[in-house]
């Protein structure tokens, strides 16, 4: 087992099947690339190896015996540091729960373990999921593998970046308005978004709860369909959690495209985007056609808003969902003057500038004689994008667009200005705001060697014809096995 | 300015936090310049749009939706491992500095 070998789901399923590796000679040999590498990077901020040894101890158990693998039996996995693991650190990037231990696993965690994947860690991630860098982390900013002066995008920035740089094999990010597929984008791996209630939130510390999901980074898109198999369902525990029968999405992916109808929308194509970025999307999308997909033309009026919606409703959101960081039941606790001081020198010492800023702005939102100016309004307009989808789908399959409007920019480059970051989810945060799967594929390099993302869209639930479309798309381009 | 200091302050004491003189002049600039830009909601009617108040629960989410769940008790021995995350306890109780004098 050379260090230079680039696992797959499959092929660690042949590897432990042919016995020509273990699952603990596997899980090893990242543990140690890991330890190695990691300050490198700085993707992961806790490592797990003696639930991870455990895990795959039992997968080797299980072929001594002769038995069925799981779905996912020996696959190193990394895990965003805001999912709830049993047992393992988890301190969503901040100084507030920096000593936290969570005492149930989340369910995605939970389901992960089950189908036989050996948990490496936590992957490092903007403080609470709140940024497009990874530069809002407590524990220093993730660089880009592709380029180490660059950000890997965020807010899952870690989870991009340990399977961009090999330390592991898939992992599990969160998206609330683009934390999975524009990390995904800057760090050239394919990054998938699930629809709005596919995959339980239960364990998952919460940000926006009408946006939050929770998704697969992977190194081509089929393995990241395997991990979607798994964590996908209903949820007695999340009853925001759908129960819409879960496909087989590996049965699927391979199914020719000829004859989707795409939708390219023009708004994602005006000022601001890149030009290099530009004429890779639209030469992907050419190899869509020759693939016999018929490209269809869209307009989709509300693009231009949901920036200022999103802005608004996360805030919001957030600002209520991260009221229960107060120095009473778990986390930090600054223990000076009467319990409101200690509330308050709790909360401002124990959160980052960027989850301040947030507070402050979704608090100004919702507070008494602003609500319905920024609130209900942004609530109003968020009903017009998903109505803008809605329309869309209608006259098509899929609709595709770049990821992110430029490439991985440079660290510190907009960490002065929250206004520009939050502009680079301009493109991600409508399927947000609509509840619809998307994915990010990568689809060439800028002249400059950075990756470039290609998003498509699906309906709700139909993460089957996402994959299908983002497979054909990486085996036409090249790009995976 | 859209937003004065007066604002900022009294916004960090609904939200429950501290923020330095410095923190208040800072994001004074930038809540204002983030509601500048937000102010482009005005320009779309949405005088006969209703609130988006859930997310996909129509159709056949909605259909597929199930009933919640029985509210009924579930055994959960877990008393002991929640309050040992605390940062004070004093079982089975959080404690918390004195809110009533005597």
């Amino acid at each position: 087992m050379s260090a230079s070998t680039r696992w797959t789901v499959p092929a660690i399923r042949e590897a432990l099947q042919t016995k020509k590796a273990s699952a603990r000679e596997i899980y090893s040999d990242f543990i140690g690339r890991i330890e190695k590498h990691n300050s490198q990077w700085n993707a992961f901020l806790t490592l797990s190896p003696d639930r991870g040894l455990a895990q795959a101890d039992r997968i080797d158990a299980v072929i001594a015996r002769g038995e069925q693998l799981p779905p996912l039996a020996g696959v190193p996995v990394a895990i965003k540091d805001v999912i709830s693991t049993r047992g393992i650190r988890t301190t969503c990037a901040s100084k507030m729960l920096e000593h936290y231990v969570p005492p149930y696993d989340a369910t995605a965690v939970e389901r992960l373990e089950k189908a036989g994947a050996l948990f490496l860690g936590k992957a490092n991630c903007d403080e609470f999921a709140m940024g497009g860098s990874n530069e809002n982390s407590a524990y220093g900013p993730v660089r880009n593998p592709v380029a180490p002066d660059r950000v890997p995008g965020g807010s899952s920035g870690g989870s991009a970046a340990a399977v961009a740089a090999d330390l592991a094999v898939v992992s599990l990010g969160t998206d609330t308005g683009g934390s999975i597929r524009q990390p995904g984008s800057y760090c050239g791996i394919p990054a998938l978004m699930p629809t709005y209630g596919r995959v339980s939130r239960y364990g998952l510390v919460a940000f926006a709860s009408s946006l939050d999901k929770i998704g697969p980074f992977a190194t081509n898109v089929s393995d990241a369909a395997a991990v979607l198999s798994v964590i996908a369902g209903h949820d007695p525990n999340d009853s925001t959690s759908a129960a819409i029968p879960v496909p087989d999405y590996l049965a699927t992916i391979a199914q020719s495209v000829e004859g989707l109808r795409i939708g390219v929308p023009e708004d994602y194509f005006g000022a601001g985007l890149d030009d290099e970025v530009k004429e890779r999307v639209q030469s992907a999308i050419a190899t869509l056609e020759k693939l016999g997909c018929r490209r269809i033309p869209l307009h989709m009026p509300h693009t231009d808003y949901a920036i200022a919606t999103y802005y608004i409703i996360a805030t919001a959101e957030a600002s209520s969902n991260l009221a229960r960081y107060d120095g009473v039941r778990y986390g930090l606790r600054v223990p000076e003057g009467t319990l409101s001081d200690m509330y308050r020198k709790t909360r401002g010492r124990g959160f980052g500038p960027e989850v301040k800023r947030r507070i402050m702005l979704g608090t100004y939102a919702l507070s008494s004689g602003y609500y319905d100016a920024y609130y209900l309004r942004a609530q109003k307009v968020r009903s017009l994008v998903a109505r803008d989808f809605a329309d869309a789908f209608q006259k098509v399959d899929v609709i595709v667009t770049p990821t992110a409007p430029t490439p991985a920019f440079k660290l510190g480059e907009k960490s002065a200005d929250p206004l520009q970051m939050y502009l680079a989810d301009i493109y991600t945060v409508t399927g947000s705001l609509a509840g619809v799967p998307g994915i990010s594929v990568p689809c060439g390099e800028t002249k400059a060697g950075l990756p470039v993302g290609l998003q498509i869209f699906g309906r709700h639930f139909d993460e089957a014809r996402v994959l299908q479309v983002a497979r054909a798309y990486e085996l036409a381009f090249g790009n995976a096995d | 300015m859209k937003i004065s200091r007066e604002d900022v302050v009294r916004v960090a004491e609904l939200a429950n936090l501290e923020l330095t003189p410095a923190e208040v002049d800072t994001y004074q600039t930038q809540l204002d310049q983030i509601l500048g830009y937000v102010d482009k909601l005005t320009e779309v009617d949405v005088s006969k749009v209703e609130p988006m108040s859930q997310v996909v629960f129509s159709g056949e989410a909605a259909a597929a939706h199930p009933e919640l769940r029985e509210d009924v008790l579930r055994p959960c021995d877990c008393a002991g491992a929640v309050l040992a995350q605390a940062p004070e306890s004093a079982k089975p109780f959080f404690r918390v500095p004195r809110v009533i004098e005597r």
